[in-house]
This record gives structure tokens, sequence and C-alpha cells, in this order.
């Protein structure tokens, strides 16, 4: 059904053109000053002193996975909230067994000492 | 001409997303990168499960959605992790790089 | 009990909850009760006691199943079926898993990498292959296999200093991770076509259209790219050899035969299950993929000298002959699968196992010299390799004659002589490499001096499996009623 994305390919034109004119629109409108201190990266008024893109310490990835694995979990949550009366306490004791597993998992992760820093 | 979005169009979306992830999968080097691939497949296989479970009418593909989300980044952090390692010991993220061990 | 959970779902979860609770418990009593590195191997005889458990449920319900005079029961509303197919194959999972940990402790300690973890990871991988083995239900299958799966991932990259153990794991990771997203994509069409995920209601809902519809074939097509890494068939068989050698030589050794046993049993429940009414499409291809796999698994291993990548290339091989009575398709056919993979996981492990007791201090033990003179350093590790050897090739009276046997037959009853005629000739490929690793443990000199590495679990692991090999061999009929047993109930 490709006439179907007509409408999609309308828009996405219609994006492309309004972009590129909007743009260039204002190249003709504005002044240009260019100066050494405007070519800065914005940095709330402090002096930058290094490449936004250096290296991060290795503890950020240890802390970012531990993160995204604790914060999606809690997706398993949701649909318990959603039918916590129809569910009823099997709901309230099946939850309690996966926070349970999950704090298996924290207790680890605090005693292999993953959430200190240093 | 304007056409509702239907559940073909989601399928088209999905079977691209899953070119897309293949073919990324295949061609890139950077390990990260390739993870980020793996990541495009599995999405698309959630636009299908949601895109079905709306077409049927009920929620078991959502509940699938769910689990296979919960993988992804189970399979995620397993592979940072390993990845992390990696770099300790040989330090490239390059997957030509690791060629310690034959193809 | 609730409706939810009932006494019958609690019967059939109870070898899985076994497996999590053991496993849950390792990771903490490796810190609250044995903190002490000297004290960690105490923790094999909780993964014991955690196995033991899950094997009296196995036993309970293969009690009730023939008490009853029942095929089969479901629980969860279907999402799990016990079935003698089932009993069959967690009995395979849980002595592989055993095996394997017992062996673990000496190994890992010359690794330098003992951690209570790596029984853990062992135990909630078993639990990942219990649900493989007795899911049918899409969304429980798939958890199954990816916990497996992702507790693999870990154990190959256990020795996490050791180049060539990260390389394989990162690897088998994104291979792995790549499979998976086709087999969920294949799944998800299946279900976008069924309206459910009980594989029985996709069954009948696959069976009311066309075999080469083209969404039928989409899904066909899809999953059978993810079954076909799963069990690394040609041509998706890249990820083997580097995994296999990088590996601890015990996960090695576990992954070759216990995600091998799982994965083909998920295989053979999808492709018997659901797929079923699209076999006029698969049988050709599922023959041309077995005797690629063949192919390339067998002359491959002609110019290995690395003997955990030979051994990896033989077992790419086993996967093809393990296909081929699917191929087959008749009752002796999945009979034959049954009893080869139970074959194959004891005399795959035990070899893998003599590699084990050649890791030494400084040595690695895995080149085909390291095995040179054997004979004269240790005879009774080179007879026992010498039986997994002949075992592997096919060769009576060991146990892996009786495996190729009924697959030749399930093959010659299907009419498959061309086939059959294949199989047979790469056999005398695969009898010549493993002649060579024979050859260089009597024939040669000894490489050094040092003596093999040896435990107690070491040489239980080994004496187990090399009876196991020989006595299957010798005496087939139990272990062919458990695997007829596996075929019947379904």
């Amino acid at each position: 059904m490709p006439e179907g994305y007509l409408p999609i390919f309308a828009l996405g034109l219609f994006a492309a053109i309004f972009a590129v004119a909007v743009l260039g629109l204002a190249k003709l409108v504005r002044p240009s000053a260019p100066g050494e201190v405007k070519q800065e990266a914005y940095e709330c008024g402090i002096r930058a002193v290094s490449d936004s893109r250096g290296r991060y310490t290795v503890r950020f990835y240890v802390v970012a996975i531990l993160f995204v694995i604790f914060d999606v979990e809690t997706i398993f949550l949701f649909p318990w909230a959603v039918y916590y009366r129809q569910l009823g306490w099997f709901g309230v004791a099946e939850v309690a067994v996966f926070l349970a597993i999950l704090i298996v998992g924290y207790i680890w992760a605090y005693k292999k000492g993953a959430l200190e820093w240093i | 001409m304007l056409h509702p979005v239907t559940t073909t169009h989601y399928l088209v979306l999905s079977a691209a997303l899953l070119a897309i992830g293949t073919i990324g999968v295949l061609a890139r080097r950077n390990i990260v990168v390739i993870l980020m691939a793996i990541e495009l497949i599995l999405n698309a296989v959630n636009i299908n499960l949601i895109a079905f479970s709306r077409h049927l009418g009920h929620v078991h593909g959502q509940v699938f959605a769910i689990f296979v989300i919960t993988v992804a980044v189970a399979e995620a952090a397993v592979g940072l992790g390993i990845l992390i390692a990696l770099f300790r010991t040989r330090a490239t993220v390059q997957a030509d790089e690791i060629n310690l061990l034959k193809w | 009990m609730s409706e939810f959970y009932t006494s019958v779902d609690h019967f059939a979860l109870v070898p899985a909850l076994m497996l999590a609770l053991f496993g849950c418990a390792v990771l903490l009593f490796d810190f609250f009760v044995f903190p002490a590195p000297r004290q960690r191997k105490w923790l094999i005889l909780f993964l014991a006691l955690g196995i033991g458990f899950a094997a009296l449920g196995l036993v309970r319900q293969y009690m009730f199943l023939s008490s009853e005079g029942l095929a089969e029961f479901t629980a969860f509303r279907g999402a799990l079926t016990i079935d003698g197919f089932a009993i069959f194959f967690n009995g395979i999972f849980l002595a592989a898993s055993l095996i394997v940990a017992l062996v673990s402790y000496r190994y890992l300690e010359i690794e330098g990498e003992h951690h209570g973890e790596y029984y853990g990871l062992i135990l909630l991988a078993n639990c990942g292959m219990y649900f493989l083995a007795t899911g049918t239900d899409l969304v429980t299958l798939f958890v199954g296999l990816e916990l497996m799966a992702v507790c693999f991932y870990i154990m190959v990259g256990f020795l996490r200093f050791d180049k060539r153990s990260n390389e394989a794991a990162i690897k088998y990771l994104l291979l792995g991770a790549f499979s998976s997203g086709f087999l969920a994509y294949g799944f998800s069409v299946m279900y976008g076509l069924a309206g459910s995920t009980r594989l029985g209601d996709i069954t009948a809902a696959l069976a009311a259209r066309s075999a080469w519809d083209p969404l039928v074939f989409l899904a066909l097509a899809t999953t059978a790219v993810g079954l076909f890494f799963k069990v690394s068939v040609v041509p998706f068989h890249m990820w083997a050899p580097d995994a296999y050698e990088g590996a601890p030589t015990t996960v090695t050794a576990y992954l070759s035969v216990a995600s091998k046993a799982a994965s083909f049993a998920f295989l053979v429940r999808i492709f018997l299950g659901p797929l079923i009414s699209a076999r006029e499409v698969w049988q050709p291809l599922l023959a041309a993929v077995a005797v690629a796999t063949l192919t390339v698994g067998n002359l491959a291993a002609v110019t290995q000298t690395n003997v955990k990548r030979l051994l990896a290339y033989s077992s790419i091989s086993h996967a093809g002959y393990v296909l081929l009575g699917l191929v087959a398709g008749n009752p002796t056919g999945i009979k034959g699968i049954a009893v080869y993979l139970l074959v194959y996981t004891f005399m795959n492990l035990g070899a893998f196992l003599v590699l084990v007791a050649l890791r030494r201090r400084d040595i690695l033990g895995e080149e085909l010299e390291d095995l040179s003179g054997l004979m004269h350093k240790s005879p009774v590790h080179a007879v026992l390799m010498l039986i997994f050897l002949l075992s592997l090739a096919g060769i009576p009276p060991t146990a892996g004659f009786i495996a190729k046997y009924y697959i030749f037959w399930a093959l010659i009853q299907a009419r498959e002589y061309v086939l059959a005629a294949i199989a047979a000739a790469y056999v005398a490929v695969a009898i010549y490499y493993y002649f060579r690793i024979v050859r260089s443990m009597f024939v040669s000199e000894a490489a050094d001096r040092e003596p093999l590495a040896s435990s107690f679990g070491l040489r239980l692991a080994l004496g187990v499996t090399g009876l196991l090999t020989v006595a299957i061999g010798v005496y087939p009929e139990p272990w062919l009623a458990l695997a007829q047993n596996s075929v019947l109930l379904r």
C-alpha cells in the first residue's frame, strides 16, 4: 500500500523545504559579526576547559549498566499496578517474589563493591 | 487520498528496521554500534508485537514486548560488561581488530 | 494456591524453582557463609543439593505421568508442558551441569578466577534450559533461551584478564544476540498469524494456511536462522570454533553439550510443533543444511592443531547428524535425536574433561602436541580419551555407535538413501581426524613431564563419563527405553 505513505512523504518533504527555507531566510536577514568568544561552546559563563568528547572513567559504565538494569525492571511493576485490584494478594505475592530476586542482585552488586566510587 | 495508518504500515516499518539492524550488524566495525544495531532488531520485534496486539485486540503481544525489552537490556548490560573487560585487555572496540582467534 | 498458581502449576515448576532458588542462594552464600576463597568449593556441594532437588522434582513428574498413564500434562494454562521429551532432556541438562561443576574448581583455581558466581551461573543457565525443554509458549521459550544464553555469555568471558576469553565472549554475545533478534522476529510473526503465543494455537493457525504463504515463510525463515545459530550449523556456525577455543575449557565442555542439547530440544519443539505444516518447505532446507554442516565441520576439523578447536568443529559435524534425525522426521529419527544427544553429552564432556586435566599451571594443554605421549605419562587419561574419541567417531562397542546407528536407521526408513550414504562417508573423515589425536597420544614422545591436574571431582567426572560411554554402548536397552519413552509420550 504505497499510496498510504503519501502523507508521510508529504510531511517529510514539507519539513525539508521548511528547514532549508527558514535557515536561508535567516542567513539573508541577520547581521553577521563572528568573534572568537562567539565561536566557543556555551558553558554558562565558565570558560571551556577541554573538548566535550573527552574520556570518561570506566566507573560511569558500571553505574550506567546497573541503572539501566534496575530501571527497566520497573516495567514489570506497571502492569501489576494497572491490574492491582483484580490480582489481589496473588499479585502482591508475585511482585514480592520478583523484588526479592532483584534484591538478591542488589545485595550481590553491593557486596561486590559495584556501587562504591573508587 | 489520506489513509489511516494500518497494521501493514507498522509491519513494513518493522521489516525496514530489521533490515537496517541486520546491515548494521554485518557492516559496522565498532562493537558499540553493532550492539545498537541489535537493539534496532529487537525494536523491530517490539513494533511487530505491539502492532499485532492492537490489530488483534488483546494484550498478549504487549506482554511479550515487555519481556523482549527486558531481555534486550540484559543482553546490552552483559555486552557492555564484556566490552569493558575486552577494552581493558585489548584497548580497542573495533570488531576487525579483535582477531586473536580466527574468525 | 490461587487461580493463577495451582498445585499442578507448582508441580510443573518445582525443578526450575529449585534451580533458581539455589542459584540465587549460591550468589549470597558466596559472601555470607563461605567468604574465604578456600571455602568456595563447598558451594559445589550446595549446587549438587540444588540439582538433586531438581532431579527429585523431575522423578516425581515422571512417576506421576507413568502412574496416571498420561502422555503429558500442561501447567500455567498451557505455557509449560511436562512430557517424556521434557523430562528426558532435563535429565541430560542436570547431569551435564553437575559434571561440569565437579571439575570446575580445580580448573578455575589454576586459572586464578575461582569465583562463587560461576556456580550460580551454572544453576541459572540450567534453569533457562528447563524452560527451553518444557516451555510450549513463545514468551516462556524466549525468556528461557535468553536466560541460558546470557549466563553462557558471562561464563565464556569468565577469565576476565584473558584476551582470548574476552574475545570469545564478545563474539559469542554479538552473534548470539543477533540470532536471538531474528528468532524473536520470527516469534512475533507467528504471534501475529495465530493471535496467541501458545504453540498449540500457532500449530493450528499455521496449518490453516498454505506452507508457501509469504508470512508463514517469513516466520519459518527468521525462526530457522535464529535456531540454526543456536545449534551452530552451517552457515551460522562461525561463532562456535572461536567461542569454544577462547572459553575456559570447563565452560566449553558445558557449552558444547548442555547448550546444544537445550537448543536442539527447542528446535525440535518448534519444527515438529508450529512449523510442522510447513514441512514440505523445511525438510529439503534442513537436509541441505545438514549436509553442508557435515561437510564444513568434518573437513575443517582435519586441519586443526588446537584440540579445543578441533573438537569444536567435530561438535558442529555432530549437530549435522542430529539434524539428519529431524530430516528423517519419523519416530525412529526423533528417538535417534534423543539417544544421540544423550550419548553426545557424555562422550563430548569426557573428551573436554581430559583437556581440563591437561591444563596445568604453566601449560595451556590444548594443542595437539600437548597430548603427545600421554600414554606414557598417564595411561588412564590416554585410555579414557581413546574411549571418548572412538565413541565420537561412532565405532562399536562404544555409545557413539548406538547413536549413529539410530540416525542411519531412521534415514533408511525414510528412504533417504543418499543422505545416509553421505553421512556414512563423513564418518570415515571423522575417524581420520580423531585418530590424529590418538596417534599423538600413543605414538609420540611425551611433550612435558608435568603431571596432569587432578582433583576428586575431576576423577569422579572422568570415571562417570567414561563408564557411561562404554555402558550405553554395551548395554543400551534401558537408555533406549528412556529415549523411546520421550518419543511415545510426545
